[in-house]
């Protein structure tokens, strides 16, 4: 018996049909790795294959029928976008390749328009490598500075330090809504305001926030922000990038190619309105109507209810790891922290923790998660990651803990 | 139980044989596996002949890529270098008894990658490893 009463659980696990498979003979697939990319219900699977089936054509400047279907499918999937994150405007939803994508289009247009020698940039030093590694370049191209907001033994950013790094007035401040390897929450609506105050241009990223919160981007207040469609039971290959009109307005193309422009002659061009400008060449169309789809999906549940049933599954989670001896759990308590769970095993690497509990159809991570810093922070070179979302169970949860014992059993 | 944790591998993850360092050496090298974090480091003693006389490694990682250093150590004592710039990624899987997917592979021939950067210096290490 499924003990929680948030969702209609057996109803959500219905309509992924990933979830009735087995990893072999025998054994059931847990899967407990969504922070990396979620599975995809079959409305998604679905809206996409139709979208092949029945009305795939380029968009935007067929005048046959299918093409304008496919051109309002496209639109429409922008529309729901915009009204899931709480955007004002559909041109301030820009379809990209993921999160990464998203981040990169913001260093390289914004940030190679504004930013120079001596210019400051601040980051936290939770962020995954895609809010990182951008900035690194550019700070190496242009002589920009940057800052790291410290992190506590907790596993909380360290708001004392967020405070002084603004004294020093920096252009931008980016930072994540989730870590992906803490599980925390970040206050990020306090943070921007407080950013913007010192007149900080302020990127979010919202991988993990987007999939897992109810998030009102405008509410929040972000100037830029980004995330993925693929950690969100949509497909891989589109992203999002939100951002605030007017600097999206002034800032220069990133891409160029077609869609992007209004006309080209042989010397020049005219660049196209938004969001447009920031779509150059035929972009992922069934993709975004998988997107849309998902948003449809998870809009019928509601985030709120996502949200509280992933924290059941983590209370319940760091509860029993307490008991796993040897095992140490990073990261905030429940108050403050999302459906991720990264622990260490003493005496056992995390590879082959994760293998053994593969061998029982569960399906982690082990590595860094692509936040290597935040692993050296805590003297680490990698964790065991286990991440939930809507069609995880408390069960699922308990045959966890079981498989960690039999971790114990073989390297005990 | 998983094939992969066979009794032969958890016994020498935990309790090594080969495992320490060798100071002086004639020949030692360090690297890591940056995926996961592995290091591990291989020292050498050869006598006037090349022949391999003493190895040992140290170093952190899984079960796979310790138990394959610390069989790989013990199986180049007695051999020549020449002998031991031939071994392949197939005599590892045959100490080891297993077979491995490709992530875990790489963990299993860390120790080999090691020794090789070792015993070859760093200009002919390229070419040999794209023959790993
Ligand atoms: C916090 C965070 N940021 C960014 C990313 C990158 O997402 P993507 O690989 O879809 O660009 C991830 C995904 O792993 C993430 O967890």
């Amino acid at each position: 018996m499924h003990t929680l009463t948030v969702l209609d659980i057996e109803r959500v696990r219905g309509q992924f049909p990933i979830l009735s498979r087995e990893t072999k003979p025998g054994v059931p697939l847990i899967y407990l790795d969504s922070a990396a990319t979620s599975q995809k219900p079959r409305q998604v699977i679905e809206a996409m294959s139709t979208y092949y089936e029945r009305q795939n054509a380029n968009i935007h400047r067929g005048i046959h029928r299918l093409a304008e279907e496919a051109t309002e499918s496209f639109e429409s999937a922008r529309d729901k976008v915009t009204e899931f994150i709480g955007a004002k405007s559909a041109r301030q939803v820009i379809f990209t390749r993921n999160t990464t994508e998203s981040v990169n289009l913001v260093a390289y247009s914004w940030g190679r328009a504004n930013l120079g020698k001596g210019d400051l940039i601040v980051l936290t030093e939770m962020e995954h490598h895609s809010n990182m590694v951008p900035w690194q370049m550019l700070a190496q191209e242009r002589g920009v500075r940057l800052a790291f907001v410290k992190v506590t033994e907790e596993g909380l950013l360290d708001l004392g330090s967020f405070h002084d790094l603004l004294e020093n007035k920096p252009q931008l401040v980016a930072f994540t809504h989730m870590s992906n390897m803490l599980g925390t929450i970040n206050p990020v609506k306090e943070m921007t305001r407080l950013a913007q105050e010192v007149g900080a241009v302020v990127l979010i990223d919202g991988a993990q926030s987007v999939p897992h919160l109810p998030v009102n981007i405008s509410d929040i207040g972000a100037d830029f922000y980004a995330f993925s469609a693929h950690k969100m039971c949509g497909p891989t290959g589109i992203g999002v990038l939100y951002g605030r009109e007017d600097l999206l307005d002034e800032m220069p193309p990133f891409l160029g190619g077609g869609d992007m422009i209004k006309r080209v002659q042989l010397e020049t061009f005219t660049v196209n309105d938004l969001p447009h400008k920031f779509e150059a060449g035929t972009p992922p169309i069934a993709e975004a109507i998988g997107l849309g789809a998902a948003i449809d999906f998870l809009t019928s549940i509601g985030m709120q209810a996502v949200h509280q049933h992933e924290k059941l599954l983590i209370e319940r989670m760091l509860d029993r790891l307490e008991e796993v001896p040897g095992v140490r759990v990073y990261g905030p308590g429940v108050e403050h922290k999302g459906g991720v769970a990264s622990f260490s095993f003493e005496g056992v690497h995390p590879h082959d923790v994760a293998q053994i509990l593969d061998g029982q159809g569960i399906a982690v991570r082990a590595g860094h998660h692509c936040a290597m810093p935040i692993h050296e922070k805590f003297g680490l070179a990698a964790t065991t990651r286990a991440s939930f979302y809507l069609y995880n169970t408390v069960e699922e949860v308990d045959s966890l803990i079981e498989g960690l014992y039999q971790v114990k059993e073989v390297f005990g | 139980m998983d094939d992969l944790y066979r009794e032969q591998i958890i016994d020498r993850y935990k309790h090594p044989l080969m495992k320490g360092t060798l100071e002086p050496n004639d020949y030692s090298y360090e690297d890591d596996n940056p995926l996961c974090g592995d290091r591990i480091r291989i020292d050498m003693r050869v006598d006037e002949k090349d022949i391999v006389t003493e190895a040992a490694f140290s170093g952190t990682g899984c079960a796979i890529s310790q138990a394959s250093a610390d069989l790989l150590m013990e199986s180049v004592v007695g051999k020549s270098l020449d002998e031991v710039k031939a071994l392949t990624k197939e005599d590892i899987l045959e100490l080891l008894g297993i077979e491995l997917g490709p992530v875990r592979l790489k963990c299993a021939l860390l120790s080999l990658k090691v020794l090789k950067a070792g015993v070859y210096g760093l200009d002919e290490l390229e070419e040999e490893l794209a023959r790993i």
